[in-house]
């Protein structure tokens, strides 16, 4: 525990270098996954075909998939950003075809009715009833990539994972405890908060 | 303004992967303000015609006009907010108050937040639900009949030309049905509205239409008001359907249809 008092400005300035990390890699994540989702729940045969897919990709090991980012685009911020971004797809994607199904099929009926346009009808009913669910997703995404993005140390030197390898390499268990408890307090808060987000979406 | 008229013109659908035409070639003309009922058991096509009018139903051949321009003619999202919809599973939007889900049209249609606030007040005085108490809940805390009264408010908002029931009573219980029933004959009597009106409960039908219009397997099998079916019952169907010719039932409808009637002014 020394080090994390004895460094609380550095453990601090690198997690919030990982939490931004990770909402950046979630804002772009979400970019792609809600077009993906929406085009698998109003094609309903798409739908296990895509999540399969993205399921698949979920298990490859991550340093397996970081090693052929790597590769790619060489070391730094590019591949991890690219391997959460990646990872991120299955949970949302999923959330976002379990939330648009879930939405009252009378309240989409009387909204086209009624007579909103096909625009209309997804954001002023299906996105906002299937709300809860959708951050339910971001909430999930979130943790797996806080615990993900330690990778980030080894392939970029961002974020809380530097500690961890950096701990490592110089046979320092006191930053590799340093790293991974500030990873896990950042799980944590971000899971309570989203929660608390969900659950006011859900009201 | 003048209420709609509603022509069918030879109306045929027919859903995919299905080996007959859901509606099979249906002519009727509607309008004047009166209250049709389209009557029939499940599966006879009186909601697929019905659907047919704001064009959450394709046809497959013949027309369907509304103030004499076919439908399929006019933009599709315009010709909805002209037309009143109401739907057995209500539908009404669950993240919003009452009052927005009552002004989801007029603000659709871009009118004033004041004006918008004073048509809801003014509905929700029509459907016989005080203001201060229910503009602002949310559709969770509703009874089914208050729900349906806040769904018919909502269909009527925007003062459409046109009015669609699907069922709407069919999932309250019977003493609030009875009551909508009261306040639906009170409200088109105030509206200048062409009401089509969907229902497979003969007694509903009596007790509400200007005119019934019974249909079977996708075609009408008389279209007359409600005495003369008892009367002059056209096929066999609509004979069992009404029970003609037993003069218990016959006073039995007249008795309710007056009733409702009478305690609706």
């Amino acid at each position: 525990m020394n080090y994390l008092f004895s460094h609380a400005a550095r453990v601090a300035a690198l997690s919030l270098e990982h939490l931004e990390l990770v909402a950046v890699s979630l804002a772009a994540a979400a970019v792609v996954a809600i077009p993906l989702g929406l085009w698998a729940s109003r094609q309903r045969r798409v739908a296990p075909w895509l999540l399969g897919v993205l399921g698949a990709i979920y298990t490859i090991p991550s340093l397996a998939l970081l090693a052929v980012l790597v590769e790619l685009f060489g070391l730094g911020f590019t591949p991890i950003f690219a391997a959460l971004v990646v990872y991120a797809q299955f949970m949302l994607a999923r959330n976002v075809v379990a939330g648009i199904n879930a939405v009252d099929p009378a309240q989409v009926d009387a909204a086209r009715g009624l007579g909103m346009s096909p625009l209309q009808v997804l954001l002023r009913v299906e996105f906002p009833q299937a709300l809860p669910i959708l951050i339910g997703g971001v909430r999930v995404a979130a943790i797996a990539l806080i615990s993900i993005a330690t990778l980030g140390g080894y392939v970029g030197g961002v974020g809380l994972g530097v500690l961890i390898f950096n701990g490592l390499t110089l046979h320092q268990p006191q930053m590799i405890v340093a790293g991974s408890l500030a990873a896990c307090l950042l799980a944590i808060a971000a899971d309570a908060s989203l929660r608390f987000v969900e659950r006011r979406a859900a009201a | 303004m003048t209420p709609a008229t509603i022509v069918f013109d030879g109306v045929v659908v027919r859903y995919p992967n299905s080996d007959r035409n859901a509606v099979d070639g249906v002519s009727l003309e509607l309008g004047g303000g009166e209250l049709v009922v389209i009557l029939g058991p499940s599966g006879c096509g009186k909601s697929t015609l019905l659907r047919t009018v704001n064009r959450l139903v394709n046809l497959d051949a013949g027309r369907v006009l509304l103030d004499g321009s076919d439908v399929t003619q006019l933009d599709t999202v315009q010709l909805r907010r002209g037309i009143g919809y109401v739907i057995q599973a209500i539908g009404l939007f669950g993240h919003m108050s009452v009052a927005q889900n009552i002004g989801v049209v007029p603000s659709l249609l871009g009118w004033k937040p004041a004006e918008i606030a004073r048509r809801v007040d003014e509905l929700l005085e029509l459907v016989g639900l005080d203001p201060a108490r229910y503009r602002d809940r949310r559709p969770s805390q509703l009874s089914g009949g208050e729900a349906q009264r806040i769904g018919v408010a909502r269909a009527i908002a925007a003062r459409p030309r046109a009015l669609l029931m699907d069922e709407p009573f069919g999932a309250v219980d019977v003493v609030a049905r009875t009551s909508l029933q009261r306040e639906l004959i009170r409200i088109v009597r105030e509206l200048t509205t062409t009401t089509l009106f969907v229902t497979h409960d003969v007694d509903e039908a009596f007790r509400l239409a200007d005119r019934i219009v019974v249909m079977r397997s996708g075609r009408i099998e008389q279209a007359a008001p409600p005495l003369e079916l008892f009367d002059n019952p056209a096929t066999e169907y609509v004979r069992d359907l009404t029970h003609a010719g037993d003069d218990v039932y016959r006073r039995y409808f007249l008795h309710t249809r007056d009733q409702l009637r009478s305690s609706a002014q």
